[in-house]
């Protein structure tokens, strides 16, 4: 084996999706990173696995038993731990252009993106509305709602924070939200499928937050914008799963300079006098004899598993990995969709979410579907009893899988006064935007300048040439 | 830089395939240089690890109606710790491994990574094996430490298709990579079936973004 360098810029802990895509973006800015990862493959929790892999993480078969050997080639499954799917424009779309990471990925649109009213049997699914005309062909509003309705989406269009012409009248830095849909007389269930599934709020917090209504408003257009992309949804997914994503900028890295090291285990952080993390002792097992070895760094990035004494939990997440051998009720048979169940539906605080892929976009054999079904937990306890609303919409489960309340994690402090600088946990929302405001957050923190990834493409092509 | 004219640009009855071509083999015995030679025909003795190029492409004319372009990929250093992703050998079509016949020990890495292809990648990806830098023993023999015979025997026995190359003078680098060229199923090129539903993401026109990101 190689030496390892005495000194790097950056060394990375753990290959989430937030690691890489720093890991990535620095070693593109002339970093020399160093990334370890303590696991034997990319992702950590925003990796994509196996049926095997899945069965034996849950432990919930028989011993001696192999059940996964009943669901066809163990390599065409690629089951994500964490549902999410990326807004066709949103920033990680956008990150991937700038860097061309996606030239080693593929993307498929998702299928459709639905909203439930209504609970039990007398429930409607129907498609959410995501322009003017959507709506006024939409189940989900009465014939007067509709026009409301149309009114509003086109407003939204329209609206520009720098023109107060365009704000019809309100004082959008100390108005709320609900003044602005009152404004537009929207009823409760209208504003329950705006708020829910097209701003993609999970509570009702920002209802009645003053000065929160320029932000509502962009989720919205935001919203639109990925539905008016590539047509079917806002959506779209990586063929083979989430877990290609870290690998593709893990690969960026690495194109880059930056050292890869899996199987490898971080022993000891070092820190000079003044309490500021200068290096590492770390071991990478999996090879005879195992190789231990010190190197130092100017700072240090990881994910929270590898400092549980500087994060906190911030709440939990509950989710229930299912196989199915059929697609999602009541969504056209779509091969791929989300389903979201708003939390005034049934009674909760938080919304319920399914994420619904399948063999079209290469994470299962043929005929199987994987649904996801996930919520932020509100009890201490019966959290299948707080799933239950989502898990009934899935009809007959083949296997399902749904260990203890996850732990949502995120730093206690930001980094300038140890230098290392820590990622929050993947949350329940449906989409990536909080993971790359989280990666801009710690560009932010760690080198003192935002991060502008516009212009980097230009910068990669560049170096090609040479 | 290949030429990169889109497949339906051709006459009829032409055929044009595309396919993705893996590098393997241990750091140092000269992949990136095997690679440098068959795209750009360059060659530079003091390459260091490979930085900035991990994703070329190269197009060859197997005859006059016939054309094979290989998107080759480079390892961008990630086998020196065993950290290369299953993406990289995610629908490989072909494979060129490499080892130095100057260093004993490269085969027994060269075999070792037959092994992970055979266990990660497509059952039907053809794989090539070179032994690098011929030019090495052509003035000076006793540096050989792999005789033809032990690495030809080992890919008769493995199903491998098999070259001594130098990237250094270019000698059979080019039939290197026709030799697979031709071995691979032309008429059922996998990179350009299936792409209609695929979303191509590229950037946004400025004005479809006029509202701008969310100023928090």
């Amino acid at each position: 084996m190689d030496e390892i360098a005495k000194e790097y810029d950056v060394i990375v802990l753990g290959t989430g999706l937030t690691e890489c895509i720093l890991s990535g973006v620095l070693s593109v800015k002339g970093k020399k990173v160093l990334h370890i990862d303590r696991n034997d493959h990319y992702g950590g929790e925003a990796s994509s696995v196996n049926l095997e892999t899945l069965f034996k993480k849950y432990g919930n078969y028989p011993k001696g038993t192999e059940p996964w050997k009943q669901y066809g080639r163990l390599n065409d499954w690629n089951i994500d731990l964490v549902p999410k799917f990326l807004m066709s424009s949103g920033e990680l779309t956008n990150i991937l252009v700038s860097t061309d990471v996606t030239r080693y990925l593929e993307f498929k649109q998702v299928a459709g993106s639905y909203v439930q009213q209504g609970t039990g049997p007398r429930a409607t699914v129907a498609k959410v509305p995501s322009d003017a005309s959507e709506a006024l062909r939409s189940p989900l509003m009465g014939i007067f709602e509709k026009r409301r309705m149309k009114g509003f989406i086109e407003w939204v269009g329209q609206f520009d924070i720098k023109d107060p012409s365009t704000h019809k009248g309100l004082n959008l830095n100390t108005c709320t939200m609900k003044e602005v849909y009152d404004k537009f007389g929207l009823e409760a269930s209208t504003k329950d499928f705006v708020g829910h599934a097209m701003a993609l709020y999970t509570n009702d917090a920002y209802l009645e937050t003053r000065g929160a209504a320029p932000e509502a408003i962009e989720r919205i257009r935001l919203y639109g914008n990925s539905v008016a992309r590539y047509g079917k949804s806002p959506y779209i997914y990586p063929l083979y799963g989430l877990g290609e994503l870290p690998q593709g900028f893990a690969r960026l890295s690495a194109i880059y300079g930056g050292t890869y090291m899996l199987n490898t285990n971080i022993d000891e952080i070092q820190y000079d006098d003044a309490g500021k993390a200068v290096g590492i002792n770390a071991t990478m097992t999996g090879i005879e004899p195992e190789m231990k070895f010190e190197t130092r760094a100017k700072m240090i990035l990881g994910d929270p598993s590898y400092f549980p004494s500087k994060v906190r939990v911030v709440g939990h997440v509950l989710r229930a990995i299912c196989i199915l051998k059929h697609p999602l009720a009541s969504t056209n048979d779509s091969d791929s969709s989300q389903l979201i169940i708003p939390q005034s539906q049934v009674g909760r605080k938080n919304d319920i979410y399914i994420a619904c892929v399948g063999s079209a976009h290469n994470v299962c054999p043929k005929g199987y579907w994987i649904a996801i079904v996930s919520t932020i937990a509100e009890t201490a306890a019966n959290h299948h009893v707080e799933l239950a609303p989502g898990l009934e919409r899935l009809g007959r489960i083949e296997e399902q899988f749904m260990g203890p309340p996850i732990p949502l994690y995120e730093p206690l402090e930001d980094g300038k006064k140890d230098n290392i600088f820590i990622s929050k946990s993947y949350d329940a929302s449906s989409h990536f935007e909080s993971t790359t405001a989280d990666v801009r957050d710690i560009y932010r923190r760690c080198t003192g300048e935002e991060l502008v990834v516009e212009g980097l493409r230009e910068g990669l092509q560049v170096a090609e040439e040479n | 830089m290949a030429a990169r004219g889109p497949p339906g640009a051709r006459g009829m009855g032409n055929r044009f395939a595309q396919f993705k071509l893996v590098l393997l083999g241990e750091s140092a015995v000269g992949k990136s240089s095997i690679v440098l030679r068959f795209v750009k025909d360059q060659f530079d003795s003091y390459r260091e690890s490979t930085i900035g190029a991990a994703f070329l492409t190269q197009t060859i004319s197997l005859d006059e109606t016939t054309t094979v372009k290989f998107e080759i990929w480079d390892t961008a250093g990630q086998e020196r710790y065993k950290s290369l992703a299953p993406m990289y050998y995610r629908n490989a079509n072909c494979a060129v491994v490499v080892y130095d016949i100057t260093q004993a020990s490269s085969l027994d890495k060269a075999k070792a990574w037959v092994k992970e292809l055979q266990r990660q990648a497509n059952e039907n990806i053809i794989i090539a094996l070179a032994g690098n830098k011929l030019d090495l023993v052509t003035d000076e023999p006793d540096k050989r430490a792999i005789t033809t015979e032990e690495a030809e025997s080992y890919a008769n026995e493995a199903g491998l298709l098999f070259f001594e190359t130098s990237a250094k003078t270019a000698e059979n680098v080019a039939e290197l990579f026709t030799a697979i060229a031709k071995r691979l199923p032309l008429d059922q090129s996998p990179r350009l079936g299936g792409r209609g539903e695929r979303v191509t993401l590229a950037p946004e026109s400025a004005n479809t973004e006029a509202g701008g990101p969310c100023a928090c």
